[in-house]
């Protein structure tokens, strides 16, 4: 499916790490898988219209250590009032310095993947690997190869963490480029719930690289709320595996908002494995500049009876680019799905450009299914309205985007993440109403 | 107050106004009357500053200045309000925020204070009054899914918000029933006096029973064929447009 990008590239990118000494069986597969296929290159379906692997071969060096973090406080990277567990990863490392668990221990176990796989190797070995697939993607079969550091959180059954989980990923490019490769496992045992929030910020203006393979399941009767914030600035490269399984009755929200970068590409897969399932699959992309970001999301209905629901929305001004690929499967005994899916549109500047794609296979009959995608411009007599009141354009333009976008925080139960996400998007807008 | 001159304007290649000529005195109510499709709309649109419409000729002054100089905000600013035919709905926008804004953009064009909070809410809740309209619509967003009727009273609640000097009322009366109209109808009689002035584009002589006009005119082909007073209406609701295109087509 995707062709090798310039052998001399790729084998210099592999031969630039040196592979853990976790997982050396599937670190030692990726690699086969990599050096077979290689990064996806401009035919690659999947890629067309996010060139990352040739902005990887121009923009990075490889055989360089990653140039030294000088983090000594994560306060501007918080979320101001939210009392959260916090773990923090500087340039691809898990800092235990800098993270904060306050839960008590018997709520939720969070320590290094790497040392999870001597203390849980159970649990590690069960689940490390199973969702996130190299052979589907080569940026997966990258970070399963070369990952550096990850994350493994444990909530045992029975069990409401009551503080959520704030995950900084810090990449510090202000000295040099910065090329991290980092994983999450995470387990939520039956009838608990967590609740994760993600923020990826990247410091200088130096280059930065950073795969991220996460893994969740969530069990029967459990809850899982997933929010993550893009908002990094600069020349920061993203590929991002996000993998939710599903168990019977178990019920998901996520949000994802991407605001800034270089090029961000989420492949994110929500997998329904059990019946009786809720997802509630939302996001938000408002870029400007250069920006490309690219949502590949999936939802995948293995068993009968659960409902999802996915709502994307983008904003595109400047030079940015935006694109949204949807993948639904039904599968043959999965009867009595309900699965619905929009994404809408808002072209700012002739310059943007947005693709978007909708897939759609359903291989049950009995099955209530619906998507739509739109791409448009705001709407002119709306526009009017607002401004024969005597509300300037710019502002007209802000309440209506402000409008447009809102009810993608729905998924989001936490008021004080909620408002900080309204934040976001108000100083995006420059929102002065 | 305000002057039209000769006013002239298309959409795309089709000319809706063909030489509009309007003299509108402070304190005055005009009726605008005339067929379907005659321009009424779109001569308070051109007046409100939508840009669809080009004006291919003719001018407009207001208060001495060239009205049609001015963006669509800034003619509000001025003090231009139109009511709409039909009313956008605008999901997300609640109409309180929206209301607000404009109010506080209004004002600090003026060089008066913006409201808070507090003075803004008082300010609604002495207006909410006078068109007898709900708080719960106003909690929610923008005209959505308000009936016809709640659209035209939130119009009007609007124009007190904002207390215009010239408004444009653009068949405020379809939609509304008999009580909703007395009450309209006397919203806007208490918003009158001796400085402000109102064009009310309507169909029926009920709602000039309540509002009644000091000049009545009616609109045809883009063009005012003919201007009485308030008994002007009175004989078109008996006897319909056909005698006036006749008039016009014998000239
Ligand atoms: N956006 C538009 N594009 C094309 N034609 C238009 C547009 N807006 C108005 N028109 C045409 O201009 C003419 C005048 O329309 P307008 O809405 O001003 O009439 P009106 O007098 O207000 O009618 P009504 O009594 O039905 O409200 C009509 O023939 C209408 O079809
Ligand atoms: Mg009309």
């Amino acid at each position: 499916m995707s062709t090798v990008i310039t052998t001399k590239s790729l084998s210099e990118i592999i031969g630039s790490f040196s592979p853990g000494q976790e997982a050396t069986e599937s670190r030692k597969q990726a690699i086969q898988i990599l050096e077979a296929k290689g990064l996806p290159a401009g035919k690659n379906e999947e890629y067309r219209f996010t060139p990352i692997t040739r902005a990887i071969e121009n923009v990075f060096t490889w055989k360089t250590e990653n140039s030294p973090a000088e983090i000594n406080s994560i306060d501007q990277f918080l979320i101001e009032g939210l009392d959260a567990n916090v773990v923090v990863f500087v340039n691809g490392k898990f800092s235990t310095s800098l993270s904060k668990i306050i839960s008590p221990a018997n709520e939720i176990k969070i320590k290094s993947l790497r040392e999870a796989f001597s203390s849980d190797s159970e649990l590690v070995n069960s689940y490390f690997n199973k969702f996130v697939s190299p052979e589907t993607d080569s940026f997966a079969a990258l970070n399963t190869a070369f990952w550096q550091d990850g994350l493994f959180i444990h909530v045992p059954a029975n069990t409401s963490v009551e503080k959520p989980l704030l995950l900084l990923h810090i990449n510090d490019a202000a000295q040099a480029q910065v090329i991290a490769h980092t994983r999450l496992l995470a387990i939520v045992e039956a009838r608990s719930k967590l609740s994760v929030i993600e923020k990826f910020n990247t410091l200088g203006d130096q280059a930065s690289l950073h795969t991220f393979s996460e893994e969740i399941e969530v069990k029967e009767n459990a809850a899982l709320e997933y929010c993550k914030i893009q908002n990094d600035g600069g020349k920061a490269y993203q590929v991002i595996n996000t993998n939710i399984r599903q168990a019977d009755s178990s019920r998901v929200d996520t949000f994802t908002i991407t605001l800034s970068g270089q090029i961000v590409r989420n492949n994110f897969t929500i997998t329904i494995a059990g019946e009786k399932c809720e997802s509630h699959f939302n996001g938000l992309y408002m870029l400007n500049s250069n920006t490309l970001g690219d949502n590949h999301t999936v939802v995948d209905h293995q068993k009968p009876n659960s409902f999802s629901n996915e709502m994307y929305k983008g904003v595109l001004d400047g030079n940015s680019k935006g694109v949204f690929n949807g993948k639904i499967f039904v599968r043959p005994n999965a009867q009595k799905t309900n699965a619905f899916q929009s994404n809408r549109n808002i072209a700012l500047s002739p310059s943007s450009t947005i693709n978007t794609k909708p897939q759609l296979e359903i291989w049950a009959d009995d099955v209530k299914c619906s998507h739509g995608c739109t791409i448009g411009q705001l709407d002119e007599e709306a526009m009017f309205y607002l401004q024969s009141r005597g509300i300037d354009k710019t502002t007209a333009q802000a309440m209506m985007l402000y409008a447009f976008t809102a009810e993608t925080l729905n998924t989001i139960s936490n008021e004080t993440v909620k408002n900080y996400v309204d934040a976001l998007i108000s100083e995006r807008l420059h929102k002065n109403f | 107050m305000l002057s039209i001159k000769n006013l002239q304007a298309r959409i795309g290649d089709k000319q809706i106004l063909n030489g509009i000529n309007l003299d509108v005195k402070p304190g005055e109510v005009h009726a605008i009357m005339g067929p379907n499709g005659s321009g009424k709309s779109t001569l308070a649109s051109v007046l409100a500053g939508r840009e669809e419409f080009e004006v291919t000729g003719g001018e407009v002054v207001y208060n001495g200045k060239d009205l049609l100089e001015f963006s669509p905000e800034d003619r509000a600013r001025e003090g231009v309000f139109l009511a709409f035919q039909y009313p956008v709905e605008i999901p997300g926008v609640s109409t309180i925020n929206f209301m607000k804004t404009a109010v506080n953009q209004i004002r600090k064009y003026r060089g008066q204070e913006t409201l808070d909070a507090v003075s803004f809410l008082g300010l609604m809740k002495e207006k909410m009054k006078l068109v007898e309209i709900d708080q719960s619509l106003l909690n929610r967003s923008l005209n959505e899914g308000f009936s016809g009727g709640e659209k035209k009273r939130n119009e009007i609640f609007q124009m007190a918000m904002l207390e215009p000097k010239l408004s444009i009322l653009d068949e405020t009366d379809s939609g509304l029933d008999i009580d909703a109209l007395k009450i309209v109808a006397s919203g806007v009689n208490k918003l009158r006096n001796s400085n402000n002035a109102t064009i009310v584009v309507t169909h029926y002589q009920r709602l000039l029973e309540y509002i009644v006009p000091d000049f009545v005119h009616v609109l045809y082909k883009g063009k005012i064929v003919k201007s009485g007073g308030k008994e002007l209406a009175l004989e078109l609701e008996a006897k319909g447009y056909d005698w006036i295109k006749d008039e016009v087509a014998v000239a």
